[in-house]
């Protein structure tokens, strides 16, 4: 009755323990070198490209954009827009989470409601949130529930497919694992449908961060006079290059960091509920 | 023994069909009744339907003619006085620790944190698994999960115990050693134990009586083998060997009547 190989048992393939700090670090070393090598070589390539065959009107090199960002840094222009548009890519962002996760984890789990929206679902996915600008406008107003609207739109439909998927995801051993175990089916739901389904939602609401910071260029399209979309589109009317180049750097910025800090929050406090990556 | 304890009588599965075309019933008229406390293995080839007796015993599907009963009352829809340990370790839910696994049932039950933790500490020791508790799924090893699910389903406190080839996907060392656990947990235990294998070893090597499958479409309980071999059993010890060929003989008459 005793364990014969308990080195084995002690150390089960794939576990964590195997990874020594020393070689931790000596890897993100040398991977971030390679990052921080390759950003400087294609800021040089950038300047050299920009300034030897482009007019700075048409192709601004680096030192003028940043020259350009920190006088909107300085007069506090850059910061308002920074501002205000993460704050309604955040706001429709949870806002369309906090309506798809749960309707997904409903249509993925009862076929009769799946039956009821599905075909919405299927078909609104595939009309781009651009294309509601003008109606949304006419119906909401041109105020901030425009702009959080189309934000919404956007992330609705990738979390809620990825959430249903999830769902059909499921190995059906856990879920009768857990009828024998004595779980009701709203226990069921609770215990066992929602947690397996989490790694799914939080890929879906990383997938719908992305596009948030894509369409908040288009929802800011929408009479705004503020957010890095209306700097960018205002920019055009001015053949302010620089200052458009200001908002592309912040919005790929900006995506990258919340993105990160999402996945830092998914590793920190919700890693026993799968990978993400 | 009363041998009236887990009864399956005239019971015919068959998958629904699709299109009008009507499949090939699974199971058709299968008779058993099972000893309260025996350790019972249903011995078939791949495919004969021994996982869908188990799941039409869990009440996960319902027959399409017959009747199942436990104790006397019908079996009607899956309960924790029926637990599965399925083969596959995705049975065990990967995103709570070793001992929240094992005290699931429990929670279900409404058992304060505290008094589950007690209990499924409790079984974690009944499968060498202390000092375990804290650990999640991925970290162990499938010998290991097998245990996790052994003790989940003990947790429960079940009058019958199914288990659908729990030990197929191990290597053979480990699959010996929780064998030879499983026996001592019968024991101490008493549990009624529906065990599926198509190794007849190991069903010569654990069961009290040995139900030899058919073949399907239309499979049945062929044979009940007892073996009467004293415990505990090695695959050396006297007899184990003439059991073994009975059985292989039994089976191997069965596919030719068949093909």
């Amino acid at each position: 009755m005793t364990e014969l190989s308990p080195t084995r048992q002690d150390h089960p393939p794939g576990a964590l323990t195997s990874l020594r700090l020393p070689e931790l670090l000596g890897k993100i070393k040398g991977e971030h070198l390679i990052y921080i090598a390759s950003i400087m070589g294609m800021i040089v390539l950038w300047h050299l490209i920009a300034t030897n065959f482009f007019k700075p009107q048409f192709f601004p090199g680096p030192l003028l954009v940043l020259a350009t960002g920190e006088e909107m840094v300085a007069s506090g222009e850059l910061f308002e827009h920074v501002g205000i548009s993460l704050q309604r890519i955040l706001t429709g962002f949870l806002i369309g989470s906090a309506i798809a996760a749960p309707a997904g984890l409903i249509m993925g789990s009862v076929p009769f409601v799946r039956a009821i929206f599905d075909p919405y679902a299927q078909f609104f996915r595939f009309v781009p949130s651009l294309a509601w600008l003008t109606p949304v406008v006419l119906w909401f107003g041109i105020g901030e529930i425009s702009k959080i609207l189309i934000i919404v739109y956007t992330t609705v439909f990738i979390v809620l497919i990825n959430t249903m998927v999830g769902v059909a995801h499921i190995a059906p051993n856990k879920l009768r694992a857990a009828a024998c175990l004595g779980a009701t089916p709203v226990k069921t739901f609770l215990h066992v449908t929602l947690p397996a389904t989490l790694p799914f939602i939080l890929t879906g609401m990383r997938l719908a961060m992305g596009n948030s910071f894509a369409t908040v260029v288009a929802a800011e399209m929408i009479a705004a006079d503020s957010g890095l979309g209306y700097l960018i589109f205002n920019s055009r009317l001015w053949m302010a290059t620089d200052k458009i180049f200001i908002g592309i750097v912040c919005l790929g910025a900006l995506g990258l960091i919340t993105d990160r800090f999402f996945r830092y929050l998914v590793v920190r406090f919700a890693h026993q509920y799968g990978p993400i990556e | 023994m009363s041998a009236e304890f887990l009864v399956a009588r005239e019971v015919s599965y068959r998958y629904p069909g699709r299109r009008g075309i009507q499949p090939a019933p699974v199971l058709s008229h299968l008779d058993l009744a099972l000893c309260e406390g025996e350790f019972f293995c249903l011995l078939g080839p791949s495919g004969c339907g021994k996982t869908t007796v188990l799941n039409l015993m869990a009440g996960f599907l319902q027959p399409t003619a017959g009747v199942l009963t436990l104790a006397g009352r019908p079996i009607e829809r899956p309960g924790a006085d029926r637990t599965v340990v399925f083969q596959g370790e995705d049975a065990l839910f990967t995103w709570l620790r070793t001992i929240d696994n094992v005290a699931f049932g429990l929670r279900m039950r409404g058992v304060p944190q505290q008094k589950r933790h007690a209990i499924a500490r409790e079984y974690l020791h009944l499968v060498h698994l202390d000092g375990q508790e804290s650990k999640y799924p991925s970290e162990l090893s499938g010998g290991m999960k097998q245990r996790v699910q052994i003790a989940r389903v003990l947790a429960t406190d079940p009058h019958i115990l199914l288990m659908d080839e729990p030990f197929g996907a191990l290597d053979a060392q480990t699959r010996g050693r929780l064998q030879d656990e499983l026996v001592e947990i019968w024991r101490k235990t008493g549990k009624t134990i529906v065990f599926i294998t198509h190794d007849i070893a190991e069903a010569v090597l654990l069961a009290d009586r040995v139900g030899v499958m058919t073949s399907g479409p239309g499979a049945q309980v062929g044979a009940i083998v007892p073996v009467d071999l004293p415990r505990p059993r090695r695959r050396s010890s006297p007899g184990f060997g003439e059991m073994w060929e009975r059985i292989n003989a039994m089976i191997e008459s069965e596919q030719v009547d068949v093909s």
